[in-house]
């Protein structure tokens, strides 16, 4: 039996036991993707999108099966959360998820607007499977791990936005990995009609040398406003793969920070399309990566419909050893006329044997377009070396300072000052001589 | 005091700095002019220990300090100051950060303790005030998108803040129009002081009717080829630099010469 069998058998046998089995559309949807998971493998480097981040090897790799109902070391999960929540004061709304499970006594959720739901995506089976069957999604196009992720989630969170609703405070999905031997595939979904607004943030921290499958949907009705940070800061053992797919409707406005911090690899996928004209979108995303780490991010930006304008910042950190890949692609349709598309992806190599790939392409079939682009790999400017220098402050700080201010622009774009604050941190925490230079921010 | 002896530097194999001697007194102020290329911006730069230029031969002795032994940093806590002919943009870096930083690692290195933010904010709000920066450049990224003018305001702000036995100006006039022009030299000409030894170098006379130096020196190919007073320096607005060249060439063409 060859490794892939032992994935589908292992979907097989865990089907019939994963929240939603009851659904007939989940269980014909889950065979068509455990069989599509089947067809296709693991992606190799034989493929284009996956040409930098193969991950054949995650054929020989043997992943134990989640714990049962109840993790071992309750304490972990628990103080994880308390030093997050801490970070913004207590405020918010938190969504706990732990080893891919919903933590419901971890879970804090404050009181919400009318028409606004935040629930676990395994008790949304339950309360509102039509609602979760229209944004669940299918494995139809998917790339083979998002097809596995699809078989095997069994929770999530989904949010839900009645029209015209806001939620004003953050609403927090932690997922946190805890026994470090499991393997957790979850889905976010969340639903935004018409002129709703939230900022929903998810943290993944913890994880072991867990492989973890996470997809994210979004549905931005006419005029709605969804911002999402996604701040991975896992373990260096650990493995993510994740996606980001977001479709939006007229008038309507979706962010996604992504900030890359943590495991051995890491890879992401976003994507959005503009289905309707006068979508605004903003992609922002920081890595870093030192040792033999692996980070890529694979973004997509699909101008579809007119008078769309799109912003695009990407940086990287690449230290030590590691990689740092990046790949953005920005279609823009015939239909797409007076398109806005701003998209840049710089570097820094912080030593020698760093490596930083940064591909950027456009496809324009409009003719009334403004269209940039632009994608650099690069070392610390001497100049600016040299100038803090000759104002007695050291090399070592020097260097420490540029670095970080070079990634704090991609920061400085989170709007809500909690959390910029919190993923300022979180960088500082990364970098040599952060704590010095935290002192003195 | 500062003595230069037969100073040679290059960069990239080429030879830059063929001999230069120079003595500053304390408290005195020295203009150095030339024409492009001469050398002038080589010898602020690796006075303020820029390792693109190899020093090959010659020393800078600076009161008993072995000045080139010296990294850049170093040389900058002990009281050196080079204010840029191009002040570097650094984004992301507020002008507040860094000029705490600075003044602080300056302060550390003479035994003085650092400020704390209260103080700082206070020292340098008074020194914005006096060479007519606003407040709002505290907080905007250092130089990134300043004008002309409000870089060198901002290396005079410096200057001010780090307080420096020996400063050394290269080309602080450059790019600069006539207000802010005299609005820099008033801040330099207030920072005058017995203790205080400049080297202003330019490359017109017009800013030494504002920074009145104490001599004058010509710079060419890589050597001071003339010292004087305050005259020299109207001679060379009168004749230009073409008798200067004429006469370097000729020196160059002498010492060739010798066996």
């Amino acid at each position: 039996m060859s490794e892939i069998d032992t994935w589908v058998a292992r979907q097989r046998e865990r089907a019939a036991h994963l929240p939603g089995a009851a659904l007939p559309w989940l269980t014909r949807r889950r065979a068509d993707a455990i069989a599509r998971f089947a067809d296709l493998g693991w992606p190799t480097s034989r493929l284009e999108a996956w040409r930098h981040t193969s991950l054949a090897f995650l054929e020989q790799q043997a992943l134990a099966a989640p714990p049962s109902d109840s993790y071992p070391d309750a304490a972990h999960p628990a103080a994880t959360l308390a030093a997050l929540r801490a970070a913004f004061d207590d405020g918010g709304h938190w969504l706990v998820f732990v080893d891919g499970q919903f933590a419901p006594t971890l879970s804090v959720i404050g009181t919400l607007p009318t028409g606004v739901t935040v629930s676990a995506l395994s008790e949304a089976f339950n309360t509102a499977p039509d609602a979760v069957e229209a944004a669940f999604g299918t494995a139809d196009d998917s790339a083979s791990p998002y097809a596995l992720n699809l078989a095997l989630c069994g929770d999530g969170a989904f949010v839900r936005l009645a029209r015209g609703t806001a939620l004003e405070q953050l609403l927090h999905l932690v997922f946190i990995g805890a026994t470090g031997a499991a393997d957790s595939h979850l889905r976010n979904l969340i639903v935004a009609d018409a002129n709703s607004e939230a900022s929903i943030v998810e943290h993944h921290v913890g994880g072991g040398a867990t492989l973890g499958t996470v997809v994210t949907r979004v549905q931005a009705a006419q005029d709605a406003r969804i911002t999402h940070v996604k701040l991975q800061q896992q373990d260096a053992q650990a493995i993510h793969v994740a996606q980001i797919e977001a479709e939006q409707a007229r008038g309507s406005h979706f962010a996604s920070h992504s900030l890359s911090f943590g495991a051995r690899l890491a890879r992401n996928d976003i994507h959005t399309r503009f289905d309707g004209e006068g979508c605004e979108t903003l992609f922002n995303g920081l890595y870093h990566v030192d040792g033999r780490r692996h980070v890529d991010h694979h973004t997509l930006i699909e101008h579809a419909m007119p008078l769309g304008t799109s912003r695009e910042y990407y940086r990287g950190l690449v230290d030590g050893n590691a990689r740092g890949v990046f790949a953005g692609r920005i279609i823009v349709a015939q239909d797409a006329q007076r398109t806005d598309a701003v998209q840049r992806c710089d570097n820094l190599l912080l030593s020698k044997l760093a490596e930083a790939d940064a591909r950027p392409e456009l496809e324009i079939y409009a003719d009334d377009v403004k269209c940039a682009h632009g994608a650099t790999v690069g070392q610390i400017d001497e100049d600016a070396l040299f100038y803090l220098r000759a104002r007695g402050i050291d090399e070592v700080h020097a260097r420490q300072l540029l670095t970080y201010a070079f990634a704090a622009e991609v920061i400085e774009r989170i709007a809500h000052d909690a959390l910029r604050k919190h993923a300022r941190t979180a960088l500082l925490a990364r970098l040599p001589g952060g704590a010095m230079l935290e002192e003195l921010l | 005091m500062l003595k230069i002896n037969n100073l040679h530097a290059a960069v990239d194999g080429k030879a830059i700095l063929k001999g230069l001697n120079l003595e500053v007194g304390s408290g005195e102020v020295h203009a150095i002019m030339g024409p492009n290329g001469s050398g002038k911006s080589t010898l602020a730069q690796v006075l303020a220990g820029r390792d693109t230029f190899t020093v090959t031969d010659g020393s800078v002795d600076w009161d008993g300090t072995d000045l080139l032994a010296l990294p850049a940093e170093e040389r900058a806590r002990a009281g050196l100051f080079l204010a840029f002919q191009y002040p570097v943009e650094i984004p992301g870096v507020s002008n507040a950060y860094f000029l705490k930083a600075a003044v602080n690692a300056v302060r550390r290195h003479r035994g003085l303790p650092e400020y704390d933010a209260m103080d700082f904010l206070a020292r340098v709000k008074a020194e914005m005030k006096a060479v007519g920066m606003k407040e709002e450049f505290l907080y905007r990224s250092v130089n990134e998108g300043f004008s002309g003018g409000e870089k060198k305001r901002n290396e005079v702000l410096q200057m001010a803040l780090l307080e420096p036995r020996l400063a050394v100006l290269d080309e602080t006039d450059s790019g600069l129009d006539i207000d802010a022009l005299k609005i820099v030299a008033e801040g330099v000409n207030r920072l005058r002081s017995p203790e205080r030894s400049m080297i202003v170098i330019t490359h017109y006379q017009r800013l030494l009717d504002y920074i009145v130096p104490d001599k004058v020196h010509v710079l060419s190919q890589g050597r001071i080829v003339r010292s004087g007073g305050r005259e020299l320096a109207l001679e060379l607005e009168e004749h230009g630099y073409g008798w200067i060249d004429a006469e370097g060439k000729a020196t160059k063409t002498a010492a060739g010469a010798r066996p």
